[in-house]
């Protein structure tokens, strides 16, 4: 069933009353497209397609690599550093990358998913050695924490917000906020210098990134039994500026409203970026494509090695240990066989009791607690700027009464402040909404997409339709995984680390959470799991 | 009347047409100086004005008897209103709030009275004339004088006058053709109320050239309130608002407000700017300039004879054409920009100094505007001078203008400290420039630098400021100026441009 654009507007910006007299003249950008991922490879494997190769078409492979995202890409590079090179990663999609994909044009590449890595502590080693190895640290400090070139931490003004109808330093809305909402803000850094100072009995803080690496205490597991939203309430704030804070900050990392993400994924956010209490959060790394640059940089180290257009279509462990994979060429539909010692699965979880054979029967496992969220992208080509009056565009650009996420800025960290630039626009469908509709907005088409994204833009630079050029839309499917209610702190996911025979999993859903440092952590793990097996 | 007055009265609707259209061009003029946004501010006040004349129209129909009195009536209110718009406009801008509605309400009030003009004077004409005749004529020499005021406006009134006098100008014409209007008309005026009349008439004119004798001091007055000067030119180009203002001793360039420089006194900045980089080198070849689209640096630098190339980089091209065809800036950078040594690179220095190219520079001359802003602050980050380092060649001389140290000594200290972050070898050093006051700036080489100065005898016979010994006291810091703790500037962090902030906010 279609949808109207009035409908899909008032459904994706809900705001009825604001675009009340919005004429929707809907003039719309010369070019663009919307891409999405292989959804119809996906759904023919769903349905049960199972092609068979025939017997020349196999061949030996000490590993193969079920995805080429970002935890795929890291466990071949971790493979590679352990001096083990007779692997392969398969990819379904075009172009390796996973959500950390990145687009350019002649000004500027751009990202079209993941755009920062905060700089990681101390304590986090393989991936200051990754950031090393990409030429990007400068030194490392006496306490072992990385020293970043500057060009490649985000510039300042990192972030602005649309308030009251003009542009403000920062995040949080500060006018007119009252004596009792500072209060309480103050009151909530309070709470997250503790949660960032608390450690349990063996010295684990109760928030840090990789997650494994964080306290498996009592006390931090009750928080995942209520939402942050709950959380801010028991303590008795109440203040709306507060709760917009935590609200946008959970759309913004995990594409769940507050009332949806669990206090432990909440906290999260918070406390994991700050390296001590009082700290400000960790400078960001970014590039103008985001995390793109370290895709690019992963992806080279594969090489051939890395395989595009190609889904896999059955994983068997076999009775010697090994396993089977049998994959297909999206493009020439040319079907192949591997057989392999180990396997990564570096897909989404959701797939494995596709993909695997008898993996249910098995381990007993299932994947139904793992549910992903959908985000829509845009990369809006400008011929110039927007004018601007109050505070100047910023690398990450807030619209305070939107359920988008504002944009970013392409040509921010190139140092780039005039003439064309490349606005990349975020919006997660972060609430709860019947399936049907999400699966009409899901079909929805190119002008009515981008009709949404300039109609929210438009508030806070209402002649944006004039200077978009062009307005590339990327719908994510199946986007990022869900810290729900439970979910941190449920067997289904803390089970599915273990290995299943000789199938590795990694993959940033067995965190919880959708973050590059989850997804390179578990992508190292499981290499380590197979290279410790050979020694 | 016989027929010499008919001739008179047309003159009258061409004095009347020009002077009304030099008021509306005025009210826009100074609107899109003021407040930028030509487009929109012109259109305004075009599109309020147009509608007002139409007000004055009909407002004509009422006048039943007395036409001709109340004729000169309008046109003596003009006169004052009119005269007197732009220096009352000034003066709004710059004392009291408020800009838009008096600006507004002063185009309307104007407008409704020109639009009376032109129908009371057809008036007094019908009794002459045929409706064919009149209607032709009076149209034509309107729109003849619409013509004549949007040429002599731009070409002579502005640059000669300056928009208060031109103001006050039409305002005289407009009393004077209404103290005319007193004899002209007479036969149509009644006996009573006439020496009053006049003598109001008279009671203008002396206002109005009062005003226009003491235009000086109003338009000091005034615009030294809002940047000191009369304006002489002003645009606002994609990158900045670029304003250059004139005074008996000289003129003035502003970039977004800020003052850029002063003719009577640039030579000491661009000397101290220049020459303690390029005088201890042997034969300098190839020179940066980074900024100074003004081409004043690189004035000073084309008194080296070794000089082979000179690449100047600024993002603005409006700012380099003007440099290259403005006169008075012509005259002041000695033509510089078109020496044929000289290429202009209009692009953003940060991208440009990135971009890895083979040619190597001998010196640069870094005269960016002071950081006020992000966009300007990365200018002056570590990483930019890394960047610039990789442009030089070994043991290259760079000076880099920064801001006051007497009135921002963080923000001066801080590009000190981030050039040394950046591995520059650095002698601070400092110049009194009275438009500027004590200014400071950075010697700077990749590798050790002398610390005696001594000029070329050639170039020192063309400077007026420096010579070997003010040369060598320049990087004498007095106790005052001595260093402070100050963070490096990292794009990360642009600690310059909140030390910057705080340091001028507080002494404004």
């Amino acid at each position: 069933m279609q949808i109207n654009r009035r409908e899909l507007i008032a459904l994706m910006l809900g705001t009825p009353a604001l675009l009340e007299g919005c004429a929707l003249s809907s003039r719309l950008p010369p070019a663009g497209e919307l891409f999405g991922q292989s959804a119809s490879v996906g759904h023919r494997l769903r349905d049960g397609f199972r092609p068979r190769p025939s017997e020349g078409a196999w061949k030996d492979v000490s590993v193969v690599i079920v995805g080429g995202g970002a935890a795929g890409l890291s466990a071949a590079w971790r493979l590679k550093q352990g001096g083990l090179d007779d692997f392969q990663v398969l990819e379904l999609e075009p172009a390796a990358g996973g959500t950390s994909r990145s687009g350019k044009c002649e000004l500027t590449p751009y990202p079209w998913g993941a755009h920062y890595i905060p700089v990681p502590f101390a304590t986090n080693t393989r991936l200051i050695n990754l950031l090393d190895e990409m030429g990007i640290v400068e030194s490392i400090a006496p306490d072992g924490s990385p020293v970043i070139s500057e060009q490649y931490l985000c510039r300042e003004s990192e972030e602005r917000l649309f308030f009251q109808g003009s542009w403000i330093e920062g995040l949080y809305p500060t006018t007119g906020a009252t004596e009792e909402d500072l209060a309480e803000l103050a009151a909530f850094r309070k709470e997250v210098d503790r949660w960032t100072e608390w450690r349990d009995s063996q010295g684990r803080r109760a928030f840090t990134i990789p997650t494994r690496l964080a306290s498996d205490d009592a006390a931090v597991r009750e928080l995942d039994e209520i939402s942050i939203s709950q959380w801010l309430k028991d303590h008795g704030w109440t203040s709306s500026r507060l709760h917009w804070l935590v609200d946008y900050s959970c759309r913004d990392d995990y594409g769940l409203s507050a009332e949806r993400t669990s206090a432990w994924a909440g906290l999260l956010y918070f406390a994991a970026r700050q390296s001590g209490p009082g700290a400000d959060h960790q400078p960001l790394i970014t590039w103008p494509e985001g995390n793109g640059r370290v895709i690019q940089y992963l992806a080279s180290l594969a090489g051939q090695r890395l395989k595009t257009n190609v889904a896999v279509s059955q994983i068997s462990p076999a009775d010697d240990g090994s396993a089977e994979v049998i994959w297909f060429n999206t493009q020439t539909n040319e079907v192949g066989g591997l057989r392999a010692k180990h396997v990564v699965f570096a897909a989404p979880q959701f797939m494995a009791p596709r993909l695997i054979t008898g993996f249910s029967e098995r381990t007993g496992r299932g994947a139904s607690e793992f549910r992903y969220g959908s985000w829509l992208v845009a990369n809006l080509h400008l011929k110039s700027r927007p004018r601007e009056g109050s505070f100047p565009m910023s690398w990450d650009n807030v619209i305070h009464d939107s359920r988008s996420l504002g944009y970013v800025v392409a040509t921010h960290q190139s140092g780039q402040d005039q003439g064309p630039t490349v606005l990349t626009w975020y919006y997660p469908y972060s609430d709860d909404e019947p399936r049907g509709v999400r699966d009409r907005l899901l079909r929805a088409t190119w002008a009515d997409l981008a009709d949404v994204a300039l109609t929210d833009l438009e508030r806070a630079h209402p002649e944006i339709r004039q200077l978009t050029t062009r307005l590339d839309l990327f719908l994510w499917g199946h986007a990022m995984i869900s810290p729900r209610l439970g979910f941190f702190t449920c067997n289904q996911r803390r089970q599915a680390v273990q290995p299943d025979g000789p199938i590795h999993f990694a993959h940033t859903d067995l965190s919880g959470i959708a973050l590059f440092e989850e997804a390179f952590d578990h992508g190292c793990r499981a290499a380590d799991e197979i290279l410790e097996l050979r020694t | 009347m016989n027929r010499a007055p008919l001739v008179l009265l047309y003159l009258n609707v061409l004095i009347i047409a020009t002077c009304g259209l030099v008021y509306e061009l005025l009210a826009g003029t100074l609107a899109s100086y003021l407040l930028g946004d030509s487009v929109t501010q012109f259109s305004l006040v075009i599109g309020i004005y147009l509608s007002a004349m139409g007000v004055g129209a009909w407002l004509s129909g009422f006048v039943v008897d007395r036409v001709a009195r109340c004729f000169i009536e309008v046109e003596l209110c003009v006169a004052l209103l009119g005269g007197l718009s732009a220096p009352l406009l000034f003066a709004t801008f710059a004392w009291a709030g408020a800009f838009r509605l008096v600006l507004y309400f002063l185009v309307f009030a104007i407008g409704t009275l020109v639009g009376l003009e032109l129908p009371l004077l057809m008036r007094l004409l019908k009794e002459q004339l045929d409706f064919e005749d009149l209607v032709s004529r009076v149209l034509t020499f309107d729109y003849i004088g619409a013509l004549l005021a949007s040429l002599m406006f731009p070409m002579f009134l502005v640059p000669h006058l300056g928009l208060i006098r031109t103001s006050l100008l039409c305002g005289l014409i407009n009393a004077a053709v209404g103290l005319w209007g007193t004899y002209l008309l007479r036969p149509l005026l009644v006996q009573r109320g006439l020496a009053g009349l006049r003598g109001r008439a008279c009671l203008v004119i002396g206002i109005l050239t009062v005003a226009f004798i003491k235009a000086d001091s109003l338009t000091m007055l005034a615009e030294e309130r809002v940047l000191g000067d009369p304006i002489i030119h002003a645009e606002s180009t994609m990158y900045q608002r670029i304003v250059l203002t004139r005074n008996a001793k000289g003129f003035q360039l502003y970039l977004n407000g800020h003052l850029q420089f002063n003719s009577v006194d640039e030579y000491r900045y661009h000397e101290a700017l220049v020459h303690p980089v390029l005088a201890p080198m042997a034969s300098p070849r190839h020179v940066l300039v980074l900024g100074g689209g003004d081409g004043l640096a690189v004035r000073e630098i084309l008194k080296y004879p070794t000089i082979e190339t000179i690449t100047l980089v600024d993002i603005d091209p409006g700012m380099t054409s003007l440099a290259d065809r403005f006169p008075p800036l012509k005259e002041l950078s000695q033509n510089s920009l078109r020496d044929p040594r000289v290429t202009v690179i209009n692009e953003d220095a940060f991208v440009w100094t990135g971009t890895a190219s083979e040619k190597k520079f001998d010196a640069a001359i870094i005269d960016f505007p002071d950081p006020g802003s992000f966009a300007i602050g990365k200018l002056y980050t570590r990483r930019f001078y890394a960047m610039l380092r990789q442009r030089l060649a070994t043991d290259a001389r760079i000076s880099v203008q920064c801001t006051s140290p007497l009135v921002a000594p963080k923000s001066y200290w801080c590009i000190v400290g981030t050039m040394e972050s950046a591995g520059f070898h650095v002698r601070p050093y400092h110049a009194p420039v009275p438009s500027f006051g004590e200014w400071g700036f950075v010697l700077a080489s990749t590798g050790p630098i002398p610390t005696e100065m001594r000029l070329p005898p050639q170039v020192s016979a063309s400077l007026r400021y420096l010579n070997d010994e003010i040369a060598n006291n320049l990087f004498d810091l007095p106790p005052d100026l001595k260093r402070i703790p100050a963070d490096i500037n990292q794009l990360n962090n642009q600690a310059l441009v909140h030390y910057y902030d705080q340091e001028w906010g507080s002494w404004r």
